[in-house]
């Protein structure tokens, strides 16, 4: 995978709230994002996985408020190379961020029904990025566009005129991944899009997806707590628990050989609908309190394998397994060297 | 995980606020913590003890005597009418019937409404349909008109009469807001869990739903005061009733009459109205304390405007591991 | 289409309830104050207009309950609301005819004002949250608790007596002649501003709380972040996406308190001697004019119920889920 970069955050931290009762949702958060390339981001609620994805489009609402950190997005020069750069989005100005926004990342989010404005048409709500964004566009050719887009999704155009409450589930959602493509981005953070869909209704979305992912080169993120769903459809796949990354890793590797105990945990927490039988396992215990998390590692409470170094120091994100394939991270103390720190200077 | 978020929502009559399940004795405590429920209290009770005992203190208010339009003086704190009555006696007087007015119809027409709105939600089918329409349409024929018409008819009516008059035009909103709470808890788990058990309807409405509203009822009879009261007062202004009981809207109708505002005798129809605004403020600010506690996030204010592309190390200073 | 049929059919059922009550309430009040009424005037009046007495309040009637209504009902379907004792001998409804031109415009516009003024204020104070506007809040509730009629009594006092900008009373100046000639038109709208902002600013403050706490909802619905998202101008963000939706609530809320603003606007107009439905409805009180109290009550009901309609109709031009069927 030696894809190029596109986006890069690094010790990224949001709080929610501030002073002694702040919750901690996302902690010194470090990813990369390659172009074309999905990244399943997975974690179960209250991981911070959504509140990861709104920072890093400044989409954070109060009492949210990032702390620290940066997110560096690697724009493509509109000729060669030479225009190539890198930007903070967190430094932005108003005005750049909004050029950026749509342009060059776009968002799909969980409940259409929710996120698409009832009282303006679907031919409205796909032209207005493009008029924002696009002043030269005549009308004629945002509305063609407007066609060519639910074309696309594989929505009928005279769906153009109708209402979101007139659309069912999945054709809302279609309809919000065709607005999200509709200035090309580079970059679509999906905030698990088929979570509220019926099992069918999804496949056929995340195939959709899938082709025009293929069609276009725009590189995915995918939010869900479904790790199942990520398996088949991601390239790489990034484990959060309690605000932190706690394993990452190319797909296939992270499935077959988890080397972390939460992640492990939840991908046997899935019943395989083949192959033999076996016992269902859960995680026991409950997510730890985010406003008050203990030293060392937050899975510790809960974890299996807990040592007596994983209570006192928080498990830096090394190369995992043995021998290990590269890109895999997990954040352990099983993974270092009979369960010793690496170095002194990793202990935060 | 606690997500904060500060979106607050308006306690409207078309959606039941998300009152939570607190038992009746704790929220008079919640409440009273308030400081906008302490202050408007205060401000009540002020009036009530006024309305009590301040007639004793201040002259007769019907005498009439020598000088007419007096300034405020000493010898009358609030200057005199036109027939040369002592103004401040007219509006110590005054206060009971204001006072008696608003709390006698408003528990009169609260009980109305939770009669109505209960019923209404619990027969369900046809008789909801009935009730509810019966209730809006009350809601939407003008109140003012109608209490004119009622009133009108009973020429010279006492206090008593009037408040039941007034009553009778203000049990409709909270009739529907009772309604809706209702329809709601009625679905909440709990009610359910009652009725699996095999609790009697009885039992239900009474120990499960009823005590849940009652944050709810107090809320809503407040603001059936501030209502009550100050249709009385237009009544009043307008010689609706009798025009010999002192009451602050009566005031301002002789005052009116008198032309008082032509000899610019300002200390005759500015403290009516100023006491009424108080009362009345004093009762919104009770309200505003119950609703808060009973719907907490009203009172939840988002931070001011975040502070684009700047960071803000969390006040706890080193990050936590 | 089918919503507004509903409607419409609500208050046909509003409409005939006023009217039921109406019928009722005279005949059921202790100490029979219509037949006293009666007995007063019945020398003065021609005997049609007795006639009409007679079918509107059962006073001297042969006939039995519900034939009685039903001549009440047939006799309202014919326009006729009897003759009114205070104006004797015109009719009520010409009276009425003669005050509803002015009530219509000063407490329609001075409610368009209010609404509008409002809601834009209650959209500031919902998008500047967090600053100054929020020390607005508690004088709106102040506001908000002052009764009309004494805002009107204390604007009287302030700007037409000590400082004598406007005039004291009535609807035009007595000297101008009705037409509609431009002197006459100048001084009709002289004689309105204060009665109008009367109103306006007694009723201002529901609408600006009531448009900035439904805001405040709304800003926080996914719609409006997802606008935010698509990098959309910050004015077609708060207008097209919060406000229009946020208005809804509002609207339907609009109907609601038309009544309130009625009550409220007949005791401005009392206090200005403005010549409208609420000055006429005054005399009538004092004169114990009944069919004019009644024919008033009916036709203000009528009107607010009209206005209802109208409201509906907008609700339903703004939002496009009550356009299905059902």
């Amino acid at each position: 995978m030696n894809a190029e970069l596109l986006l890069e955050v690094s010790g990224l931290s949001v709080d929610y709230g501030s002073g002694p009762g702040a919750v901690h949702a996302v902690d010194r958060v470090d990813l990369a994002f390659r172009r074309g390339e999905v990244l399943g981001l997975a974690g179960e609620s209250g991981s911070g996985k959504s509140t990861l994805a709104h920072a890093m489009t400044r989409l954070l609402r109060p009492p949210a408020v990032v702390t620290g950190g940066s997110v560096r997005y690697h724009q493509r020069g509109p000729a060669s190379a030479a225009g190539d750069r890198v930007v903070d989005i967190l430094a932005m100005s108003e005005a750049q961020l909004r050029r950026f926004r749509w342009e060059q990342v776009a968002v799909v989010f969980q409940s259409a029904m929710n996120a698409l404005n009832p009282v303006i048409d679907v031919r409205s709500q796909l032209v207005d990025a493009m008029r924002a964004h696009e002043p030269r566009m005549s009308r004629a050719d945002r509305n063609a566009r407007a066609a060519e887009l639910l074309d696309l999704v594989g929505v009928s155009t005279d769906r153009l005129r109708s209402y979101p409450h007139q659309l069912s589930g999945g054709m809302r959602q279609r309809v919000m991944i065709a607005m999200a493509l509709a200035l090309n981005p580079d970059l679509v953070i999906m905030d698990e899009p088929t979570t509220a869909l019926d099992v069918v209704t999804q496949r056929q979305i995340l195939e959709k997806l899938e082709e025009l992912r293929v069609e276009f080169g725009f590189a995915t993120v995918f939010i869900t707590h479904d790790l199942s769903l990520l398996l088949d459809i991601a390239d790489s796949i990034a484990i959060m628990y309690a605000g932190r990354i706690v394993e990452t890793g190319p797909a296939k590797r992270v499935h077959a050989e988890p080397a972390h105990p939460y992640s492990r945990g939840l991908i046997n927490s899935f019943p395989p609908l083949t192959g033999a039988r076996r016992e269902l396992t859960g995680i026991p215990g409950f997510p730890p309190d985010l406003r008050a998390l203990p030293p060392g590692c937050p899975f510790a409470p809960r974890c299996g394998q807990v040592m007596a170094i994983c209570r006192e120091q928080y498990p830096p994100l090394v190369p995992a397994g043995d021998p290990g394939e590269p890109g895999h991270l997990a954040a352990c103390w099983l993974n270092t060297p009979q369960g010793a720190p690496a170095t002194e200077g990793s202990l935060r | 995980m606690a997500v904060l978020d500060a979106s607050a929502v308006e306690p409207s009559a078309a959606s039941p606020s998300p009152f939570k399940a607190t038992r009746p004795r704790g929220w008079v405590r919640n409440a009273l913590r308030s400081a906008k429920v302490r202050v408007g209290l205060g401000i009540v009770v002020f009036f009530i003890l006024l309305g009590i005992i301040g007639p004793n203190f201040v002259g007769n208010p019907s005498v009439t005597g020598p000088q007419a339009f007096a300034h405020p003086s000493a010898h009358h704190l609030l200057g005199t009418t036109d027939t040369g009555q002592d103004v401040l006696a007219q509006l110590v007087d005054g206060t009971n019937v204001s006072l008696i007015v608003g709390f006698v119809s408003s528990v009169i027409a609260t009980l109305i409404a939770i009669a109505i709105g209960l019923s209404s939600a619990f027969l369900g089918g046809l008789w909801d349909e009935v009730f509810s329409t019966i209730t809006n349409a009350f809601l939407v024929i003008p109140a003012l008109p109608l209490v004119i018409v009622l009133a009108g008819y009973l020429h010279g009516a006492g206090t008593l009469a009037v408040a039941v008059v007034i009553a009778a035009t203000a049990w409709p909103w909270t009739a529907r807001i009772l309604r809706a709470q209702t329809l709601s808890l009625r679905r909440r788990d709990y009610v359910r869990a009652a009725r699996v058990v095999g609790e009697s309807a009885t039992r239900i409405i009474w120990f499960e739903i009823v005590p849940n509203e009652i944050p709810l009822i107090a809320a809503q009879f407040l603001i059936t005061v501030i209502y009550a009261i100050l249709i009385q007062a237009g009544l009043a202004f307008l010689g609706v009733g009798s025009v010999t009981t002192w009451s602050w809207g009566t005031m301002l109708y002789w005052a009116q009459n008198a032309s008082a505002l032509a000899s610019g005798a300002w200390w005759w129809f500015v403290p009516p109205g100023l006491c009424l605004a108080l009362l009345g403020t004093g009762l919104a600010l009770m309200n505003f304390g119950v609703d808060e506690i009973a719907n907490p996030r009203l009172s939840a204010v988002a931070k001011p405007s975040r502070r684009r592309g700047r960071f803000r190390r969390s006040a706890a200073g080193v990050p936590t591991s | 289409m089918r919503f507004i049929a509903r409607r419409l059919g609500f208050y046909v059922i509003t409409a005939w309830i006023a009217i039921t009550i109406n019928f009722f309430i005279p005949r059921l009040m202790p100490g029979n104050p219509a037949e006293l009424v009666f007995n007063r005037v019945r020398h003065s009046m021609s005997p049609t207009a007795l006639k009409a007495f007679s079918v509107a309040f059962g006073v001297d009637s042969h006939q039995g309950l519900i034939p009685q209504y039903f001549s009440y009902l047939n006799q309202l379907l014919h326009g006729n609301l009897g003759i009114s004792i205070t104006f004797f001998p015109a009719t009520v409804s010409s009276v009425i005819r003669t005050a509803l031109p002015w009530t219509l415009a000063l407490v329609g516009v001075a409610t368009i004002l209010s609404f509008v003024l409002g809601t834009l204020l209650g959209i500031v104070a919902a998008t500047r949250r967090g600053t100054w506007v929020d020390a607005l809040l508690p004088v709106t509730s102040f506001l908000s608790a002052v009764p009309y009629f004494w805002l009107g009594l204390l604007a009287l006092t302030v700007f037409a007596v000590e400082l004598g900008w406007f005039p004291l009373s009535g609807g035009y100046a007595p000297s101008v002649n009705v037409g509609f000639t431009w002197p006459f038109i100048s001084s009709a709208i002289d004689h309105a501003v204060l009665p109008a902002l009367t109103i306006v600013v007694s009723s201002i403050a529901g609408w600006l709380l009531g448009m900035r706490n439904v805001m405040i909802s709304t800003l926080g619905e996914d719609y409006v972040l997802l606008a935010d998202a698509k990098g959309l101008p910050r004015r077609r963000v708060t207008f097209s996406y919060a406000a229009r939706n946020a208005l809804l609530p509002n609207m339907a809320g609009f109907a609601l308190s038309l009544g309130f603003i009625v009550s409220g606007a007949i005791l401005t107009e009392v206090v200005f001697s403005y010549p409208g439905m609420g000055y006429v409805l005054f005399e009538a009180v004092t004169n114990e004019d009944f069919p004019l109290m009644q024919g008033i009550f009916l036709m203000i009901t009528i009107l607010v119920l009209l206005a209802n309609l109208f409201a509906d109709v907008i609700y339903v031009a703004l939002d496009p889920r009550t356009r299905e069927a059902g």
